[in-house]
C-alpha cells in the first residue's frame, strides 16, 4: 500500500482556509523541547501497545518498517501559534498496531523515550487519522523532530504528536499527559482553538 | 547532559517564580531525589519557554519543577509527578 492521505485534498483550499484561528503560517520547523533530546538507535527502538488488562504487544524497528507504509501529506499546527502546510511524512497508520487488539478502552496515553506523555481519545488514533512516522521530507526523521519515530496526529495541536514514541497504553478513564496535566487543553483541537484548560 | 538541545539556566526563573514566591527563588537549594546532586535553583537546566518551562537536574535530567503561564494563572508542578498547583496572578 502506498497511498496519500486525505490531507492531500486540502491543496485545493486556499491557505487562509487552511489556517486555524490564532495561527500564523511558517516555512521553518521550530523545535520545542521539554528536556534533552533522547538518542535512540533503530536497533534499540521498540513500540509497545499495552491494554487496560495489561496485555502487551511489541514491535521492533524491523517489524514496524515491514508493515504497510503510507506517504502522508498534512498541515500541522503548534499550540505556540505556528502552522506548517503540506508537511510530508512516511509511516504506519496506528490502525495497523491496534486492529488485532481486544480492548474496551476509550482513551490512550502515548509515551516517549525520555518520559514525555500525551493523551487522547482512542478514536482519534484510528481510521487513518494518526501514524507512527519515521521519514520527513524524504529523509530519516532527525532526533530533534522526534526520530527515529514519532506519533503524528495532525488534526490535534502538535504537542499531542509525541516525539521519540515508544508505546501506547489503552485506558478506560482519561489520564492527562505531560502538558495536559499543567494547564493545556485535554483534547487540543486547533479549529476550536482548544489551547488551554479553560478554552 | 550536553546534547545540543536549546535550554537556559535557572536564573530565568527569577521573574516567573518571584510572582508566586515572596523570596528570591533562584538561590534556593535543591537536592535531586534521583541522583542526590544538590545546588542552587540557578544551576538547574531549563527547557522552554514554550509550551512551558521544564526545569531539570543537570546531572540526571530528573524534573525538579514545571511552570506554565496560562491567561491569569501560573501552573506549577514540583518533582516528576503530575499533580499541579494553579496560582491566580490577577
Amino acid at each position: 500500500m502506498n497511498s496519500l492521505s486525505p490531507g492531500f485534498r486540502g491543496r485545493r483550499r486556499s491557505l487562509a482556509e487552511r489556517l486555524p484561528p490564532g495561527q500564523y503560517p511558517t516555512e521553518s520547523f521550530p523545535v520545542l523541547s521539554a528536556g534533552p533530546t533522547p538518542r535512540v538507535s533503530t536497533e534499540d527502538w521498540t513500540f509497545t501497545v499495552t491494554t487496560e488488562r495489561g496485555d502487551t504487544r511489541t514491535w521492533t524497528w524491523e517489524q514496524m518498517t515491514a508493515l504497510p507504509q503510507q506517504g502522508i501529506v498534512q498541515d500541522i499546527h503548534c499550540v505556540t501559534r505556528w502552522s506548517k502546510f503540506d508537511t510530508r511524512w512516511r509511516g504506519v497508520p496506528l490502525d495497523a498496531f491496534l486492529e488485532d487488539v481486544a480492548t474496551e478502552a476509550g482513551f490512550a496515553v502515548v509515551s516517549s523515550y525520555g518520559g514525555y506523555t500525551s493523551n487522547m481519545p482512542l478514536e482519534d488514533l484510528l481510521d487513518g487519522r494518526a501514524w507512527i512516522v519515521h521519514t520527513y521530507e524524504g529523509y530519516p526523521l532527525s532526533p530533534e523532530h522526534g526520530g527515529p519515530a514519532r506519533l503524528l496526529v495532525p488534526h490535534l495541536y502538535l504537542w499531542k504528536s509525541a516525539k521519540w514514541v515508544r508505546g501506547l497504553r489503552l485506558v478506560i478513564e482519561d489520564e492527562p499527559g505531560f502538558w495536559e496535566s499543567i494547564g493545556y487543553h485535554d483534547y487540543g483541537d486547533p479549529w476550536r482553538e482548544q489551547r488551554t484548560w479553560g478554552d | 547532559m550536553a546534547d545540543g538541545t536549546v535550554r537556559l539556566d535557572g536564573n530565568c526563573l527569577a521573574g516567573p517564580l518571584s510572582e508566586i514566591l515572596a523570596v528570591e527563588p533562584t538561590t534556593a537549594w535543591w537536592r535531586c531525589p534521583e541522583c542526590t546532586r544538590s545546588g542552587p535553583l540557578a544551576g538547574l537546566h531549563v527547557y522552554g519557554p514554550e509550551p512551558g518551562l521544564t526545569v531539570r537536574c543537570p546531572g540526571c535530567s530528573y524534573i525538579a519543577l514545571r511552570l506554565v503561564r496560562e491567561g491569569e494563572h501560573i501552573w506549577l508542578t514540583v518533582g516528576g509527578g503530575s499533580g499541579a498547583f494553579r496560582f491566580s496572578t490577577a
